[in-house]
Protein backbone atom coordinates (compact mmCIF):
# COMPACT_ATOMS: atom_id res chain seq x y z
CA UNK A 1 0.00 0.00 0.00
CA UNK A 2 1.34 3.60 -0.75
CA UNK A 3 2.65 5.45 1.97
CA UNK A 4 -0.25 7.73 2.94
CA UNK A 5 -2.79 5.35 2.73
CA UNK A 6 -0.88 2.73 5.14
CA UNK A 7 -1.09 5.79 7.80
CA UNK A 8 -4.42 6.44 7.21
CA UNK A 9 -5.35 3.04 7.50
CA UNK A 10 -3.68 2.83 10.95
CA UNK A 11 -6.05 6.39 11.94
CA UNK A 12 -9.40 4.83 10.68
CA UNK A 13 -11.07 3.24 13.90
CA UNK A 14 -12.70 -0.37 13.66
CA UNK A 15 -16.03 -0.36 12.60
CA UNK A 16 -16.05 2.67 11.34
CA UNK A 17 -18.06 3.70 8.22
CA UNK A 18 -16.25 5.95 5.91
CA UNK A 19 -16.34 7.67 2.82
CA UNK A 20 -13.24 7.38 0.39
CA UNK A 21 -12.93 10.42 -2.01
CA UNK A 22 -11.12 9.79 -4.86
CA UNK A 23 -11.14 5.97 -3.88
CA UNK A 24 -8.79 4.54 -6.73
CA UNK A 25 -8.19 1.19 -6.92
CA UNK A 26 -10.12 0.49 -3.82
CA UNK A 27 -7.25 -0.83 -1.76
CA UNK A 28 -8.10 1.34 1.09
CA UNK A 29 -11.85 0.33 1.49
CA UNK A 30 -10.54 -3.22 1.08
CA UNK A 31 -7.78 -3.25 3.29
CA UNK A 32 -10.13 -1.70 5.89
CA UNK A 33 -13.17 -3.69 5.48
CA UNK A 34 -10.88 -7.03 5.46
CA UNK A 35 -9.15 -6.35 8.78
CA UNK A 36 -10.91 -3.78 10.36
CA UNK A 37 -14.36 -4.41 9.54
CA UNK A 38 -15.09 -1.52 8.25
CA UNK A 39 -17.87 -0.55 5.75
CA UNK A 40 -18.12 2.37 3.50
CA UNK A 41 -17.88 3.20 0.24
CA UNK A 42 -15.73 4.92 -2.58
CA UNK A 43 -16.27 7.51 -5.16
CA UNK A 44 -14.00 7.95 -8.30
CA UNK A 45 -14.13 8.65 -11.49
CA UNK A 46 -11.61 6.46 -13.14
CA UNK A 47 -13.17 3.46 -14.97
CA UNK A 48 -10.07 1.61 -14.38
CA UNK A 49 -10.27 2.52 -11.10
CA UNK A 50 -14.11 1.77 -10.72
CA UNK A 51 -13.51 -1.49 -12.34
CA UNK A 52 -10.92 -2.50 -9.84
CA UNK A 53 -13.06 -1.35 -6.88
CA UNK A 54 -16.03 -3.83 -8.24
CA UNK A 55 -13.80 -6.99 -8.48
CA UNK A 56 -12.44 -6.27 -4.81
CA UNK A 57 -15.99 -6.30 -3.88
CA UNK A 58 -15.44 -2.43 -2.39
CA UNK A 59 -18.74 -0.40 -2.75
CA UNK A 60 -17.93 2.31 -5.51
CA UNK A 61 -19.69 5.24 -6.91
CA UNK A 62 -19.44 7.11 -10.20
CA UNK A 63 -19.35 11.07 -9.37
CA UNK A 64 -17.72 13.57 -9.71
CA UNK A 65 -16.13 15.15 -6.50
CA UNK A 66 -16.77 19.07 -7.65
CA UNK A 67 -20.59 17.95 -8.40
CA UNK A 68 -20.66 17.99 -4.18
CA UNK A 69 -21.92 15.18 -2.01
CA UNK A 70 -25.66 15.84 -2.15
CA UNK A 71 -26.42 12.09 -2.43
CA UNK A 72 -25.34 12.11 0.99
CA UNK A 73 -26.97 12.97 3.92
CA UNK A 74 -25.86 14.49 7.49
CA UNK A 75 -23.48 12.68 9.40
CA UNK A 76 -24.18 9.90 6.77
CA UNK A 77 -20.58 8.31 7.89
CA UNK A 78 -18.46 8.22 10.54
CA UNK A 79 -14.83 9.38 8.57
CA UNK A 80 -14.57 11.13 5.49
CA UNK A 81 -11.12 9.84 3.66
CA UNK A 82 -9.28 11.87 0.51
CA UNK A 83 -6.18 11.21 -0.53
CA UNK A 84 -4.36 13.26 -3.90
CA UNK A 85 -7.95 15.02 -4.15
CA UNK A 86 -7.73 18.08 -2.66
CA UNK A 87 -5.78 19.60 -5.07
CA UNK A 88 -7.79 18.89 -7.98
CA UNK A 89 -11.14 20.36 -7.12
CA UNK A 90 -12.91 23.50 -8.06
CA UNK A 91 -13.66 24.68 -4.61
CA UNK A 92 -11.16 22.57 -2.01
CA UNK A 93 -13.04 25.07 0.71
CA UNK A 94 -15.93 24.15 -0.05
CA UNK A 95 -15.76 20.77 -0.53
CA UNK A 96 -14.08 20.80 3.34
CA UNK A 97 -17.61 22.09 4.32
CA UNK A 98 -19.31 19.38 3.08
CA UNK A 99 -17.05 16.09 3.87
CA UNK A 100 -17.76 17.99 7.69
CA UNK A 101 -21.13 17.89 6.62
CA UNK A 102 -21.22 13.79 5.93
CA UNK A 103 -18.66 13.09 8.61
CA UNK A 104 -17.68 14.77 11.97
CA UNK A 105 -14.18 13.45 10.94
CA UNK A 106 -11.91 13.71 8.07
CA UNK A 107 -8.56 12.90 6.75
CA UNK A 108 -7.10 14.31 4.50
CA UNK A 109 -3.48 13.92 2.21
CA UNK A 110 -2.39 15.94 -0.24
CA UNK A 111 1.08 17.06 -1.61
CA UNK A 112 3.32 19.62 0.23
CA UNK A 113 3.87 22.54 -2.30
CA UNK A 114 6.08 24.06 0.23
CA UNK A 115 8.48 20.86 0.08
CA UNK A 116 12.17 21.67 -0.13
CA UNK A 117 12.64 19.98 -3.28
CA UNK A 118 9.93 22.47 -5.11
CA UNK A 119 11.46 25.32 -3.27
CA UNK A 120 14.70 24.55 -5.03
CA UNK A 121 12.84 23.49 -8.48
CA UNK A 122 10.97 27.69 -8.32
CA UNK A 123 13.81 28.88 -6.66
CA UNK A 124 16.97 27.38 -9.08
CA UNK A 125 15.03 26.63 -12.26
CA UNK A 126 12.68 29.57 -12.38
CA UNK A 127 10.18 26.75 -13.36
CA UNK A 128 6.64 25.42 -11.79
CA UNK A 129 7.98 22.08 -10.16
CA UNK A 130 8.16 18.89 -11.28
CA UNK A 131 8.00 16.10 -9.24
CA UNK A 132 7.21 12.46 -8.01
CA UNK A 133 4.38 14.17 -6.16
CA UNK A 134 3.82 16.68 -8.77
CA UNK A 135 4.35 14.90 -12.43
CA UNK A 136 2.43 17.13 -14.27
CA UNK A 137 3.68 20.32 -16.30
CA UNK A 138 1.99 23.35 -15.77
CA UNK A 139 -0.72 23.43 -18.55
CA UNK A 140 -2.21 19.83 -18.20
CA UNK A 141 -2.16 19.16 -14.56
CA UNK A 142 -5.27 18.45 -13.00
CA UNK A 143 -3.89 19.67 -9.77
CA UNK A 144 -5.50 23.39 -9.87
CA UNK A 145 -5.18 23.92 -6.33
CA UNK A 146 -1.89 23.28 -4.56
CA UNK A 147 -1.38 24.46 -1.44
CA UNK A 148 0.69 23.56 1.21
CA UNK A 149 1.09 21.78 4.70
CA UNK A 150 0.76 25.56 6.44
CA UNK A 151 -1.80 27.14 4.19
CA UNK A 152 -4.15 23.78 4.94
CA UNK A 153 -3.73 24.46 8.50
CA UNK A 154 -4.49 28.12 8.41
CA UNK A 155 -7.32 27.03 6.42
CA UNK A 156 -9.14 24.58 8.90
CA UNK A 157 -8.28 27.40 11.55
CA UNK A 158 -10.24 29.65 9.60
CA UNK A 159 -13.59 28.08 9.08
CA UNK A 160 -13.25 26.80 13.30
CA UNK A 161 -11.75 23.29 12.02
CA UNK A 162 -10.30 21.25 15.06
CA UNK A 163 -6.76 19.19 13.54
CA UNK A 164 -6.54 16.36 15.94
CA UNK A 165 -3.82 14.90 13.79
CA UNK A 166 -1.19 15.69 11.15
CA UNK A 167 1.39 14.30 9.64
CA UNK A 168 3.74 14.43 6.44
CA UNK A 169 4.97 11.86 4.49
CA UNK A 170 6.82 10.26 1.65
CA UNK A 171 9.06 6.77 0.85
CA UNK A 172 12.58 8.58 1.92
CA UNK A 173 11.28 11.00 4.77
CA UNK A 174 8.31 9.01 6.82
CA UNK A 175 9.02 9.27 10.67
CA UNK A 176 12.53 11.69 10.06
CA UNK A 177 13.09 14.09 12.88
CA UNK A 178 12.98 16.36 10.09
CA UNK A 179 10.16 16.42 8.78
CA UNK A 180 8.50 15.95 12.35
CA UNK A 181 9.90 19.42 12.98
CA UNK A 182 9.73 20.87 10.17
CA UNK A 183 6.97 19.54 8.12
CA UNK A 184 6.13 22.39 6.00
CA UNK A 185 9.40 22.03 4.77
CA UNK A 186 10.66 17.96 4.39
CA UNK A 187 7.17 16.63 3.77
CA UNK A 188 6.19 15.72 0.18
CA UNK A 189 2.99 14.36 1.43
CA UNK A 190 0.81 16.39 3.80
CA UNK A 191 -1.90 14.33 5.64
CA UNK A 192 -4.37 16.07 8.27
CA UNK A 193 -7.00 14.54 10.50
CA UNK A 194 -9.58 17.31 11.08
CA UNK A 195 -13.02 17.18 12.87
CA UNK A 196 -16.07 19.35 13.28
CA UNK A 197 -15.61 22.76 15.17
CA UNK A 198 -13.65 23.92 17.76
CA UNK B 1 -24.19 -31.31 -40.77
CA UNK B 2 -22.48 -30.34 -36.74
CA UNK B 3 -24.04 -26.82 -36.41
CA UNK B 4 -21.12 -24.23 -36.54
CA UNK B 5 -21.19 -21.50 -33.88
CA UNK B 6 -19.05 -18.93 -32.43
CA UNK B 7 -16.92 -20.78 -29.41
CA UNK B 8 -17.92 -18.50 -26.93
CA UNK B 9 -21.61 -18.89 -28.08
CA UNK B 10 -23.69 -21.03 -25.77
CA UNK B 11 -24.98 -22.76 -29.14
CA UNK B 12 -27.99 -24.73 -29.80
CA UNK B 13 -30.46 -24.42 -26.84
CA UNK B 14 -33.90 -25.63 -26.57
CA UNK B 15 -36.57 -23.65 -24.32
CA UNK B 16 -38.57 -25.90 -21.72
CA UNK B 17 -42.00 -24.80 -20.07
CA UNK B 18 -43.19 -25.48 -16.79
CA UNK B 19 -46.48 -25.67 -15.75
CA UNK B 20 -47.80 -24.29 -12.80
CA UNK B 21 -50.83 -25.91 -10.89
CA UNK B 22 -51.58 -23.92 -7.72
CA UNK B 23 -53.06 -20.42 -8.18
CA UNK B 24 -50.89 -17.80 -8.00
CA UNK B 25 -52.74 -14.08 -6.91
CA UNK B 26 -52.03 -11.61 -8.99
CA UNK B 27 -51.56 -7.48 -8.05
CA UNK B 28 -55.32 -6.81 -9.77
CA UNK B 29 -57.19 -8.67 -7.33
CA UNK B 30 -57.74 -11.78 -9.74
CA UNK B 31 -55.94 -15.19 -9.45
CA UNK B 32 -54.59 -17.18 -12.56
CA UNK B 33 -55.43 -20.71 -11.46
CA UNK B 34 -52.74 -22.50 -13.61
CA UNK B 35 -50.00 -20.95 -15.39
CA UNK B 36 -46.96 -21.78 -17.54
CA UNK B 37 -43.46 -20.45 -18.11
CA UNK B 38 -41.23 -21.29 -21.28
CA UNK B 39 -37.47 -20.44 -20.06
CA UNK B 40 -34.21 -21.18 -21.58
CA UNK B 41 -30.81 -22.63 -19.20
CA UNK B 42 -27.49 -21.97 -20.15
CA UNK B 43 -24.17 -23.16 -18.18
CA UNK B 44 -24.61 -25.99 -15.61
CA UNK B 45 -26.31 -25.72 -11.74
CA UNK B 46 -23.95 -26.13 -9.35
CA UNK B 47 -23.90 -28.82 -6.25
CA UNK B 48 -24.30 -26.93 -4.63
CA UNK B 49 -27.35 -24.50 -6.42
CA UNK B 50 -25.38 -21.28 -5.41
CA UNK B 51 -24.68 -20.53 -9.05
CA UNK B 52 -27.46 -19.30 -10.62
CA UNK B 53 -27.83 -16.45 -12.25
CA UNK B 54 -31.56 -14.70 -13.45
CA UNK B 55 -32.18 -12.66 -15.91
CA UNK B 56 -35.44 -10.78 -16.51
CA UNK B 57 -36.57 -9.26 -19.93
CA UNK B 58 -37.46 -5.77 -21.08
CA UNK B 59 -40.54 -4.82 -22.66
CA UNK B 60 -40.23 -6.61 -25.90
CA UNK B 61 -37.89 -9.57 -24.48
CA UNK B 62 -38.29 -12.57 -24.10
CA UNK B 63 -36.68 -15.94 -22.67
CA UNK B 64 -34.15 -16.60 -25.82
CA UNK B 65 -31.21 -14.60 -24.16
CA UNK B 66 -28.38 -16.44 -25.45
CA UNK B 67 -27.26 -19.06 -27.72
CA UNK B 68 -29.32 -20.41 -31.12
CA UNK B 69 -32.77 -22.24 -31.31
CA UNK B 70 -31.44 -23.81 -34.87
CA UNK B 71 -28.44 -24.10 -36.98
CA UNK B 72 -30.55 -21.75 -39.33
CA UNK B 73 -30.95 -19.07 -36.53
CA UNK B 74 -29.61 -15.94 -38.23
CA UNK B 75 -29.24 -13.86 -35.03
CA UNK B 76 -28.40 -15.32 -31.48
CA UNK B 77 -30.32 -14.69 -28.17
CA UNK B 78 -31.21 -10.85 -27.63
CA UNK B 79 -28.87 -10.68 -24.64
CA UNK B 80 -26.18 -13.03 -26.53
CA UNK B 81 -23.10 -10.07 -26.14
CA UNK B 82 -23.15 -10.70 -22.62
CA UNK B 83 -23.99 -14.18 -21.66
CA UNK B 84 -21.70 -17.22 -23.05
CA UNK B 85 -18.99 -18.70 -22.33
CA UNK B 86 -16.18 -16.53 -21.18
CA UNK B 87 -18.64 -13.27 -21.44
CA UNK B 88 -19.57 -11.10 -18.74
CA UNK B 89 -21.74 -13.36 -17.59
CA UNK B 90 -19.91 -16.52 -17.76
CA UNK B 91 -21.72 -19.89 -18.43
CA UNK B 92 -18.96 -21.65 -17.50
CA UNK B 93 -19.32 -20.34 -14.01
CA UNK B 94 -22.92 -19.56 -14.01
CA UNK B 95 -26.08 -21.64 -14.29
CA UNK B 96 -28.40 -18.80 -16.12
CA UNK B 97 -32.36 -18.73 -16.23
CA UNK B 98 -33.90 -17.01 -18.59
CA UNK B 99 -37.91 -16.69 -19.41
CA UNK B 100 -40.59 -15.23 -20.62
CA UNK B 101 -43.08 -13.34 -17.92
CA UNK B 102 -46.23 -13.91 -17.83
CA UNK B 103 -48.49 -12.17 -20.37
CA UNK B 104 -46.08 -12.28 -22.89
CA UNK B 105 -46.33 -13.90 -26.25
CA UNK B 106 -43.36 -16.32 -26.52
CA UNK B 107 -44.59 -19.31 -24.90
CA UNK B 108 -45.59 -18.02 -21.33
CA UNK B 109 -49.58 -17.84 -20.77
CA UNK B 110 -50.35 -14.81 -21.74
CA UNK B 111 -53.22 -13.07 -23.52
CA UNK B 112 -53.29 -15.50 -26.31
CA UNK B 113 -53.74 -18.75 -24.04
CA UNK B 114 -56.98 -20.38 -23.53
CA UNK B 115 -58.80 -19.20 -20.20
CA UNK B 116 -59.64 -22.28 -18.73
CA UNK B 117 -62.74 -21.29 -17.24
CA UNK B 118 -64.11 -19.71 -20.75
CA UNK B 119 -62.74 -21.87 -22.89
CA UNK B 120 -61.99 -19.11 -25.34
CA UNK B 121 -59.07 -17.11 -25.57
CA UNK B 122 -57.83 -14.97 -22.78
CA UNK B 123 -57.41 -11.90 -24.83
CA UNK B 124 -58.45 -8.08 -23.05
CA UNK B 125 -59.40 -9.97 -20.29
CA UNK B 126 -55.54 -11.37 -19.58
CA UNK B 127 -55.61 -9.93 -16.34
CA UNK B 128 -52.73 -6.47 -16.26
CA UNK B 129 -49.53 -7.84 -14.91
CA UNK B 130 -47.45 -6.12 -12.42
CA UNK B 131 -43.68 -6.24 -11.84
CA UNK B 132 -44.33 -7.96 -8.57
CA UNK B 133 -46.57 -10.42 -10.03
CA UNK B 134 -43.81 -11.55 -12.20
CA UNK B 135 -41.08 -11.76 -9.57
CA UNK B 136 -43.90 -13.88 -7.54
CA UNK B 137 -44.49 -16.08 -10.59
CA UNK B 138 -39.96 -16.42 -11.35
CA UNK B 139 -39.88 -17.41 -7.51
CA UNK B 140 -42.23 -20.47 -7.84
CA UNK B 141 -39.89 -21.47 -11.21
CA UNK B 142 -36.83 -20.82 -9.16
CA UNK B 143 -38.59 -23.36 -6.81
CA UNK B 144 -39.19 -25.63 -9.07
CA UNK B 145 -35.28 -25.19 -10.24
CA UNK B 146 -34.31 -25.92 -7.34
CA UNK B 147 -32.82 -22.65 -6.41
CA UNK B 148 -32.76 -21.35 -3.21
CA UNK B 149 -30.92 -18.26 -3.56
CA UNK B 150 -30.18 -16.73 -6.45
CA UNK B 151 -26.14 -15.62 -6.94
CA UNK B 152 -27.24 -12.73 -8.81
CA UNK B 153 -30.74 -11.23 -10.38
CA UNK B 154 -30.01 -9.33 -13.41
CA UNK B 155 -32.06 -7.06 -16.08
CA UNK B 156 -32.17 -4.01 -17.91
CA UNK B 157 -34.31 -1.49 -18.64
CA UNK B 158 -38.03 -3.17 -17.02
CA UNK B 159 -36.16 -6.06 -16.51
CA UNK B 160 -34.06 -4.05 -14.04
CA UNK B 161 -37.20 -3.50 -12.08
CA UNK B 162 -37.90 -7.09 -11.89
CA UNK B 163 -34.26 -7.49 -10.37
CA UNK B 164 -35.21 -4.00 -7.57
CA UNK B 165 -38.11 -6.06 -7.20
CA UNK B 166 -37.00 -9.29 -6.04
CA UNK B 167 -34.36 -7.45 -3.87
CA UNK B 168 -37.63 -5.78 -1.65
CA UNK B 169 -39.73 -9.28 -1.87
CA UNK B 170 -37.06 -11.80 -1.55
CA UNK B 171 -34.13 -10.36 -0.39
CA UNK B 172 -33.32 -13.64 1.43
CA UNK B 173 -33.14 -15.09 -2.35
CA UNK B 174 -30.90 -12.37 -3.94
CA UNK B 175 -26.81 -12.82 -3.46
CA UNK B 176 -27.02 -9.53 -5.85
CA UNK B 177 -28.50 -7.49 -7.72
CA UNK B 178 -27.90 -5.57 -11.35
CA UNK B 179 -30.17 -3.18 -12.74
CA UNK B 180 -28.97 -1.95 -15.50
CA UNK B 181 -30.51 0.86 -17.52
CA UNK B 182 -33.79 1.39 -15.32
CA UNK B 183 -35.37 3.72 -12.97
CA UNK B 184 -37.48 3.20 -9.80
CA UNK B 185 -40.51 4.46 -11.35
CA UNK B 186 -41.59 6.13 -14.92
CA UNK B 187 -41.66 9.52 -15.59
CA UNK B 188 -44.84 11.28 -16.60
CA UNK B 189 -43.11 11.76 -19.95
CA UNK B 190 -42.39 8.04 -20.20
CA UNK B 191 -45.91 7.18 -19.24
CA UNK B 192 -46.72 9.87 -21.79
CA UNK B 193 -44.78 7.79 -24.84
CA UNK B 194 -46.21 4.52 -23.02
CA UNK B 195 -49.81 6.10 -23.85
CA UNK B 196 -49.58 7.01 -27.11
CA UNK B 197 -47.87 3.63 -28.08
CA UNK B 198 -51.60 2.04 -26.47
CA UNK B 199 -53.30 4.48 -28.40
CA UNK B 200 -51.66 3.47 -31.58
CA UNK B 201 -53.07 0.01 -30.86
CA UNK B 202 -56.42 0.38 -29.51
CA UNK B 203 -57.43 3.00 -32.62
CA UNK B 204 -56.25 0.70 -34.82
CA UNK B 205 -59.93 -0.86 -36.41
CA UNK B 206 -58.35 -4.49 -36.55
CA UNK B 207 -57.43 -4.35 -32.89
CA UNK B 208 -61.40 -5.51 -32.23
CA UNK B 209 -61.21 -4.04 -28.58
CA UNK B 210 -58.47 -6.95 -27.95
CA UNK B 211 -60.54 -10.07 -29.56
CA UNK B 212 -58.37 -9.61 -33.02
CA UNK B 213 -57.68 -13.09 -32.66
CA UNK B 214 -61.06 -14.27 -33.04
CA UNK B 215 -61.69 -11.84 -35.50
CA UNK B 216 -58.74 -14.03 -37.30
CA UNK B 217 -57.05 -10.05 -37.80
CA UNK B 218 -53.74 -8.74 -36.46
CA UNK B 219 -53.99 -4.84 -35.55
CA UNK B 220 -50.46 -4.36 -37.23
CA UNK B 221 -50.62 -0.44 -37.97
CA UNK B 222 -51.08 0.17 -34.18
CA UNK B 223 -48.17 -2.36 -33.27
CA UNK B 224 -45.87 -1.08 -36.35
CA UNK B 225 -46.88 2.90 -34.84
CA UNK B 226 -46.47 1.90 -31.29
CA UNK B 227 -42.97 0.23 -32.06
CA UNK B 228 -41.45 3.07 -34.30
CA UNK B 229 -42.38 5.11 -31.09
CA UNK B 230 -40.70 3.06 -28.67
CA UNK B 231 -37.64 2.80 -31.08
CA UNK B 232 -36.93 6.44 -30.95
CA UNK B 233 -37.09 6.35 -27.23
CA UNK B 234 -34.44 3.53 -27.56
CA UNK B 235 -31.98 5.44 -29.51
CA UNK B 236 -30.29 8.70 -28.57
CA UNK B 237 -30.29 11.94 -30.66
CA UNK B 238 -26.79 10.93 -31.68
CA UNK B 239 -26.72 7.37 -32.62
CA UNK B 240 -30.09 8.17 -35.36
CA UNK B 241 -27.77 10.94 -36.48
CA UNK B 242 -24.78 9.06 -37.45
CA UNK B 243 -27.07 5.94 -38.67
CA UNK B 244 -29.03 8.03 -41.05
CA UNK B 245 -28.31 11.96 -40.65
CA UNK B 246 -30.35 13.30 -43.31
CA UNK B 247 -29.43 10.66 -45.81
CA UNK B 248 -32.25 10.32 -48.46
CA UNK B 249 -33.31 7.18 -50.29
CA UNK B 250 -33.23 8.63 -53.68
CA UNK B 251 -31.03 11.54 -55.04
CA UNK B 252 -34.15 13.87 -55.14
CA UNK B 253 -36.54 15.31 -52.72
CA UNK B 254 -40.32 14.15 -54.22
CA UNK B 255 -42.18 16.56 -52.78
CA UNK B 256 -44.53 13.60 -51.40
CA UNK B 257 -45.13 11.75 -48.52
CA UNK B 258 -43.85 8.29 -49.41
CA UNK B 259 -40.72 7.47 -47.55
CA UNK B 260 -37.82 9.49 -48.59
CA UNK B 261 -35.49 10.27 -45.38
CA UNK B 262 -33.62 6.54 -44.28
CA UNK B 263 -34.26 7.18 -40.87
CA UNK B 264 -38.34 6.97 -42.42
CA UNK B 265 -37.27 3.82 -43.77
CA UNK B 266 -35.91 2.21 -40.64
CA UNK B 267 -38.31 3.10 -38.51
CA UNK B 268 -41.47 1.89 -40.88
CA UNK B 269 -39.15 -1.59 -41.38
CA UNK B 270 -38.56 -1.47 -37.25
CA UNK B 271 -42.11 -1.18 -36.97
CA UNK B 272 -43.23 -3.60 -39.96
CA UNK B 273 -40.87 -6.35 -38.52
CA UNK B 274 -42.37 -5.88 -35.23
CA UNK B 275 -46.24 -6.19 -35.77
CA UNK B 276 -45.88 -9.43 -37.32
CA UNK B 277 -43.88 -11.22 -34.26
CA UNK B 278 -45.14 -9.32 -31.76
CA UNK B 279 -48.85 -9.57 -29.65
CA UNK B 280 -50.55 -6.24 -29.80
CA UNK B 281 -52.57 -7.32 -25.98
CA UNK B 282 -49.07 -8.32 -24.59
CA UNK B 283 -47.70 -4.74 -25.88
CA UNK B 284 -50.46 -3.14 -24.01
CA UNK B 285 -49.99 -5.43 -21.07
CA UNK B 286 -46.46 -4.71 -20.72
CA UNK B 287 -46.72 -1.04 -21.13
CA UNK B 288 -48.80 -1.42 -18.37
CA UNK B 289 -46.91 -3.03 -16.02
CA UNK B 290 -43.76 -0.71 -16.94
CA UNK B 291 -46.51 2.67 -15.85
CA UNK B 292 -47.25 1.14 -12.13
CA UNK B 293 -44.33 -0.30 -11.10
CA UNK B 294 -43.46 2.40 -8.19
CA UNK B 295 -41.77 0.72 -5.14
CA UNK B 296 -42.19 3.65 -3.01
CA UNK B 297 -45.37 4.45 -3.89
CA UNK B 298 -46.83 2.36 -1.25
CA UNK B 299 -44.23 4.03 1.05
CA UNK B 300 -45.39 7.73 0.78
CA UNK B 301 -43.02 8.23 -1.68
CA UNK B 302 -40.16 7.44 0.19
CA UNK B 303 -37.93 4.56 -2.09
CA UNK B 304 -35.08 4.32 0.93
CA UNK B 305 -38.30 2.89 2.99
CA UNK B 306 -39.39 0.61 0.57
CA UNK B 307 -35.76 -0.36 0.10
CA UNK B 308 -35.55 -1.29 3.58
CA UNK B 309 -35.57 -4.90 3.35
CA UNK B 310 -33.12 -5.03 0.58
CA UNK B 311 -30.33 -7.70 2.13
CA UNK B 312 -27.60 -7.62 -1.39
CA UNK B 313 -24.98 -5.17 -2.88
CA UNK B 314 -26.59 -3.52 -5.43
CA UNK B 315 -25.09 -3.02 -9.13
CA UNK B 316 -26.56 -0.13 -10.68
CA UNK B 317 -25.11 1.12 -14.59
CA UNK B 318 -27.03 3.84 -16.50
CA UNK B 319 -25.85 4.83 -19.83
CA UNK B 320 -24.70 8.49 -20.53
CA UNK B 321 -27.11 9.35 -23.92
CA UNK B 322 -30.19 6.99 -22.65
CA UNK B 323 -32.86 9.69 -22.43
CA UNK B 324 -35.90 6.95 -22.00
CA UNK B 325 -34.24 6.41 -18.58
CA UNK B 326 -31.60 8.88 -17.90
CA UNK B 327 -28.87 8.70 -15.88
CA UNK B 328 -30.83 10.65 -13.34
CA UNK B 329 -33.31 8.19 -12.63
CA UNK B 330 -30.88 5.68 -11.66
CA UNK B 331 -29.37 7.87 -9.60
CA UNK B 332 -32.62 8.41 -7.67
CA UNK B 333 -32.03 4.62 -6.99
CA UNK B 334 -28.58 5.33 -5.88
CA UNK B 335 -29.67 8.00 -3.57
CA UNK B 336 -32.24 6.00 -1.97
CA UNK B 337 -29.87 2.86 -1.45
CA UNK B 338 -27.44 4.79 0.34
CA UNK B 339 -30.02 6.75 2.28
CA UNK B 340 -31.09 2.85 3.37
CA UNK B 341 -27.37 2.21 4.08
CA UNK B 342 -27.41 -0.71 1.26
CA UNK B 343 -24.71 -1.79 -0.23
CA UNK B 344 -24.55 -0.28 -3.45
CA UNK B 345 -21.76 0.49 -6.79
CA UNK B 346 -22.99 3.02 -9.64
CA UNK B 347 -21.56 3.67 -13.04
CA UNK B 348 -22.61 5.70 -15.67
CA UNK B 349 -20.82 4.89 -18.57
CA UNK B 350 -20.27 6.21 -21.59
CA UNK B 351 -21.60 5.19 -24.66
CA UNK B 352 -23.66 6.86 -27.61
CA UNK B 353 -26.32 4.51 -28.59
CA UNK B 354 -29.31 5.90 -25.98
CA UNK B 355 -31.04 3.30 -23.61
CA UNK B 356 -30.43 0.25 -26.59
CA UNK B 357 -26.70 0.99 -25.20
CA UNK B 358 -27.58 -1.88 -22.55
CA UNK B 359 -27.65 -4.55 -25.40
CA UNK B 360 -24.78 -3.44 -26.90
CA UNK B 361 -21.10 -4.53 -26.81
CA UNK B 362 -19.15 -1.54 -25.18
CA UNK B 363 -15.70 -1.85 -23.36
CA UNK B 364 -16.11 0.33 -20.18
CA UNK B 365 -20.04 -1.49 -19.76
CA UNK B 366 -18.26 -4.81 -19.83
CA UNK B 367 -15.07 -4.40 -17.92
CA UNK B 368 -17.84 -3.02 -14.60
CA UNK B 369 -20.18 -5.57 -15.11
CA UNK B 370 -17.66 -8.17 -15.62
CA UNK B 371 -15.87 -7.44 -12.58
CA UNK B 372 -18.84 -7.42 -10.70
CA UNK B 373 -19.84 -11.01 -11.76
CA UNK B 374 -16.07 -12.09 -11.32
CA UNK B 375 -16.47 -10.75 -7.17
CA UNK B 376 -19.65 -13.29 -7.28
CA UNK B 377 -17.92 -16.18 -8.84
CA UNK B 378 -14.99 -15.75 -6.53
CA UNK B 379 -17.65 -14.98 -3.48
CA UNK B 380 -18.91 -18.16 -4.84
CA UNK B 381 -15.28 -20.28 -4.83
CA UNK B 382 -14.54 -19.42 -1.58
CA UNK B 383 -17.38 -20.19 0.46
CA UNK B 384 -17.63 -23.25 -0.98
CA UNK B 385 -13.22 -23.95 0.06
CA UNK B 386 -13.86 -22.52 3.39
CA UNK B 387 -16.93 -25.28 3.74
CA UNK B 388 -14.65 -27.66 2.60
CA UNK B 389 -12.25 -27.55 5.41
CA UNK B 390 -15.04 -27.06 7.77
CA UNK B 391 -16.26 -30.85 6.70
Amino acid sequence: MRADLELIYDWVPADARILDLGCGDGTLLAALAKHKNVTGYGLEIDPDGIAACLGKGVNVLEQDLDDGLDNFVDDACDLVVMTQALQALRRPDTMLDEMLRVAPECIIAFPNFAYWKHRLHLTFRGRMPVSRSLPHAWYDTPNIHLSTFQDFANLCRAKGITIVDQAVGSADHEGHWSSRWWPNLFGETAIFRVRRGR
Amino acid sequence: MTASFPSDSVGLVTPQTATFESPLALACGKTLERFELIYETYGELNAERSNAVLICHALSGHHHAAGYHDVEERKPGWWDAYIGPGKVIDTNRFFVVSLNNLGGCHGSTGPASLNPETGREWGPTFPVMTVADWVHSQARLADRLGIECFAAVVGGSLGGMQAMQWTIAYPERVANAAVIAATPRLSAQNIAFNEVARQAIRSDPDFHDGWYAEQEAIPKLGLKLARMIGHITYLSEHSMGSRFGRDLRSDQLNFGYDVEFQVESYLRHQGDTFSTRFDANTYLLMTKALDYFDPAGQHGGDLAAALAPVACPFLVVSFTTDWRFAPARSRELVTALLRAGKSVSYVNVDSPHGHDAFLLPNDQYEAVFGSFMQRIHDDIERRHSSTGEHR
